[in-house]
């Protein structure tokens, strides 16, 4: 047996440490820790509600706006402010924008390092990798001189002796099984990717000033003005600027991700049976389509309890509890006690090894994150669980479309998505489906410019003194890494508890009370390993998550306890 | 110069050699310098001498490096990345775990006094706190062994320049800034904002390419070619404030139209950076172009001295205006409107400067504001 240490994992958000046992070529055991804490929620309370979002929005830059919507949707609960439809719409393009960007970029920059031999596409052959290209897309840059440019360019950069970003990596391990044609194609649209993000992103610019970490939001609405007739407000001018770019991200999603993705996962079918891990899924949905109390979401929320997909159950936020059992924290009412988030409390207690260290007290605690637990049982939060709810519903009935179109291209069940390349093609299925979506928002926008529609905020609820004394509420949100909930409790018009409770606390969580193990954990064992020294596929598994570490960390204080109902609006 | 490899690159990725002396002029607006340096960056950005960097990043969010990713001349900034040898950094480097250190390990030792360091986020001040370790080892160790070593420092974002939102009020972890937690480093430098903008990380590094020396600072050790001219200054609102035209409510005709965020809690006038000449992805837009009010996020403790948010200027946290900038005033028109808030921003800039008050000093004064 071998105790293998991966930390830094690198290429993700935030501070992330897996420490595991292999035996006979495969993960037996393995345990997340996550290594850093900042206690945002606790320097929050006090604060203007109305601030809330700018702070929140720090949790994480690389999901940027995630935690903004959660935070003004949970002030927006507590004090009753009711967004105007152009801040609904506004949001949705926001919210999918994020996603889809967040997708290709981790895709591309995050995870293909995984899956793709640098060092291979060296040798590929450009006009072979023209054809393989021109086989599974129509992209126009495929010809034999574009791939022989690429090949060159990194050709020199390796020549130069210097290798930066790719130094050091387990380039040519056995489990890299691409074909150096493949890997070249891989890498030209890593080099593209990173050009397509930045244009892509300036529907952030446009809707928010600058990303990451937009400055448009609003406790009750938007601080965009809207009005076709002003030159200082978003106008038919940026109807038009959203159009294109939006056509540039369907193009970019549908004619290089998602072919990519499919291409890539052909060449190692294995991985659809690897890493499955839990089979819980979790989803608050999102993506509201009217201004009712009770708006349909674009992207269904829903409970899977154990792969049935015949049964899919609402979400009741009252079985939430979170664990600290393993956690380094303290609960005044024992360790072994889930507290649902209105009760939480927050007491940082370091109790690991004195730094510099070699091993964590796995028996012990061993993270910074809780274990967020639904109904007792651990849940996989993120695109596949809303992929799968939306494709046990039916709804949206182009998510349903476009997983079985990429099955029947595989030649696989719809089981097979439950499982660590699973997790992969759903995020890539997802970022079509919300890029395509983008177009209908972008046109509802148009709409309320004609109807001289200039309503952006709910003015009505922005003095504090128009607030109850003490209230609380909660917002909800489907980031890019999954589902995210914001509690907030308001007294005297300041922040009196915060909390969080995030995608990758869900996901990445360590064991609990009863010692089950978080998705992580669980989704890595099985995971083979050919060389412990090099456990390239450990990286594919937690990869696959797309862990961001700076949200997963958060501290739960709140104290009353109430059911509250999913909302998304 | 037209055969360096550089330039067959930048053919290779279809950038003619005209885009790339465009290229070049735009960063010398960038930096301040006169147009005639754009042919000596042209020169320093074709070398083949790529200096070493390593990124650091502790108690961070990612959004410096996200922004870095967005720097605005893309096909152009790409090459100046490879003109740069990022040897370490965490959310973009192939390897990981041991592999990942043994990197940065060699790079410290072999590029002793030679590499340039970049670093996210704050550091918890107490080793055995737990609260930032990354292969085992606490952040401040690894801070002090790779700033130590380094040429030079760069504080990218506001957490790494002032100690950021970990150290904001009641500052849970004690986070500290690059500076607190590492006194005495070699060549620091604070690119503050958060996050920092990427061209202003760019335009660093191409002044100190081109000109081989760091650029002169301002008292908060910010380059001046960034950070050297208050938003309010250069603002495309400036005409309305003047004119006494304010935004009183989100989405009213005034907001419509462009008009001043001064009342809506706008915090230009006590920020420096170059947002309003500059802007963000692209030249695409910024905050107040976006009709937000300007958070101060380039400022020390922003968090704690800029908010609340929504607060017209002299009533937040950070300054003690008394009386002398009564808001009624605001409400009278023109001259005498515009007399008395250029009069308040001045207080406010002087008190800034000469005086950086302690937390219990703003707890004090909070408390003196309560009736």
């Amino acid at each position: 047996m071998t105790h293998v240490v991966v930390d830094p994992i690198t290429r993700i958000e935030g501070h992330l440490r897996i420490e595991a046992e292999v035996e006979g070529g495969q993960v037996t055991q393995a345990w997340s820790s996550c290594t850093m804490f900042r206690g945002i929620e606790l320097i929050l309370e006090g604060r203007d509600p109305r601030d809330a979002w700018a702070f929140a929005q720090r949790i994480c830059g690389v999901c940027t706006t995630v935690h903004a919507i959660a935070s003004i949707r949970a002030v927006e609960h507590a004090i009753g402010a009711t967004p105007p439809p152009n801040a609904r719409v506004l949001r949705n393009l926001i919210i999918a924008a994020q996603n889809v960007q967040d997708h290709v970029v981790h895709f591309y920059h995050l995870q293909a390092l995984d899956w793709v031999d640098v060092v291979s596409a060296l040798s590929a052959d450009p006009a072979k990798t023209a054809s393989l290209a021109q086989s599974i897309s129509d992209w126009p840059l495929s010809s034999a001189k574009y791939f022989a440019g690429v090949r060159e360019r990194v050709k020199a950069f390796v020549e130069r002796g210097q290798l930066g970003i790719f130094a050091n990596a387990y380039w040519g391990h056995s489990a890299y099984r691409l074909p150096p044609e493949a890997n070249l194609m891989a890498l030209a649209h890593y080099l593209e990717a990173l050009e397509w993000q930045r244009r892509f992103i300036k529907i952030h610019a446009i809707l928010g000033g600058k990303n990451p970490h937009l400055q448009s939001f609003l406790v009750g609405g938007m601080a965009t003005p809207v009005d076709p007739d002003a030159q200082s407000s978003l106008n038919l001018g940026t109807i038009a600027a959203l159009r294109s770019l939006v056509a540039d991200g369907v193009d970019f999603v549908t004619r290089v991700y998602v072919p990519d993705v499919l291409a890539i996962a052909s060449f190692y079918k294995e991985w659809f049976s690897i890493g499955p891990g839990i089979r819980n899924y979790l989803v608050y949905g999102d993506f509201p389509l009217d201004d009712s109390s009770h708006p349909e979401l674009y992207i269904p929320s829903g409970i899977i309890h154990d792969q049935n997909l015949s049964q899919i159950d609402s979400v009741d936020q009252s079985k939430i509890d979170e664990y600290v059992t393993h956690s380094w924290y303290d609960y005044s009412v024992g360790d072994d006690k889930g507290l649902n988030p209105f009760q939480g409390e927050t007491r940082p207690h370091y109790t690991g090894p004195k730094p510099p260290y070699e091993r964590l007290h796995v028996d012990q605690k061993y993270s910074w994150l809780k274990s967020p637990r639904y109904d007792g049982a651990p849940m996989q939060v993120g695109p596949l669980a809303r992929m799968l709810v939306a494709y046990a519903l039916g709804r949206p009935s182009r998510a349903k479309e476009l997983i079985d179109k990429a099955l029947a291209q595989l030649n696989a069940p719809p089981s097979a998505l439950q499982s660590t390349l699973g997790r992969i093609a759903a995020r890539a299925i997802e970022a079509q489906v919300l890029v395509e979506s983008m177009g209908l928002w972008v046109e509802a926008l148009a709409e309320n410019m004609g109807r001289r529609d200039y309503r952006i905020q709910d003015t009505s609820r922005w003095d504090p003194s128009t607030w109850p004394e003490e209230c609380s509420g909660a917002g909800f949100h489907e980031a890019p890494r999954g589902s995210l909930g914001h509690w907030v409790h308001i007294r005297n018009g300041k922040i009196a508890k915060y909390q969080c409770v995030v995608p990758s606390t869900w996901n990445a969580g360590p064991r609990d009370a009863q010692g089950q193990p978080g998705p992580y954990e669980a989704s890595l064992v099985g995971t083979p390993v050919a060389k412990p020294e090099q456990p390239l596929e450990i990286l594919r598994t937690v990869h696959s998550f797309d862990p961001c570490m700076a949200c997963g960390v958060h501290v739960v204080d709140a104290r009353k306890r109430e059911i509250v109902r999913v909302r998304a609006a | 110069m037209m055969h360096s490899r550089l330039m067959q690159e930048l053919e290779r990725q279809g950038v003619s050699r005209r885009d790339f002396l465009a290229f070049c002029t735009s960063m010398a607006t960038v930096l301040g310098l006169p147009k005639a340096a754009s042919a000596a960056i042209a020169k320093a950005v074709e070398s083949d001498q790529r200096p070493v960097l390593v990124w650091l990043e502790f108690q961070d969010c990612a959004g410096n490096t996200e922004s870095f990713l967005r720097a605005s001349h893309p096909t152009v900034a790409d090459l100046i990345l490879d003109t740069i040898s990022l040897n370490y950094h965490e959310t973009l480097m192939a390897a990981a775990g041991s592999q990942a250190e043994g990197v940065l390990d060699e790079t410290v030792r072999k590029y002793k006094g030679e590499y340039i360091a970049l670093v996210e986020g704050s550091i918890p001040a107490d080793s055995d706190s737990g609260f930032c370790t990354i292969g085992g080892r606490a952040a401040i160790d690894i801070a002090r062994e790779v700033c130590g070593g380094a040429m030079a420092t760069i504080a990218v974002g506001t957490c790494a320049t002032f100690g950021g939102i970990p150290a904001a009020r009641p500052n849970p972890t004690r986070a500290l800034s690059v500076a607190d937690a590492v006194p005495g480093v070699k060549n620091l430098i604070h690119m503050s904002a958060c996050p920092a903008n990427a061209e202003n990380i760019t335009a660093l590094l191409v002044y100190y390419l081109t000109l081989k020396q760091w650029p002169p600072l301002d008292q908060y050790r910010r380059p001046l070619f960034a950070y050297g001219k208050s938003i309010h200054d250069g603002c495309e609102r400036r005409a309305h404030f003047d004119a006494g035209q304010y935004v009183e409510e989100w989405g009213d005709e005034a907001h419509r139209h462009g008009h001043c965020l001064y009342k809506m809690g706008c915090k230009g006038p006590a920020t420096s950076q170059n947002c309003p000449n500059v802007q963000w992805n692209g030249h695409t837009n910024w905050p107040i172009g976006c009709g937000h009010p300007c958070i101060g996020c380039a400022e020390p403790n922003f968090w704690d001295v800029m908010t609340p948010f929504y607060e017209r200027l002299p009533n937040v946290a950070g300054v003690n205006m008394g009386k002398s900038l009564d808001p009624v005033g605001l409400t009278l028109t023109g001259v005498v409107a515009a007399g008395a808030v250029v009069h308040g921003v001045s207080e406010v800039v002087r008190y800034r400067r000469g005086h950086r008050p302690t937390l219990d000093e703003k707890a004090q004064e909070k408390k003196e504001e309560k009736p």
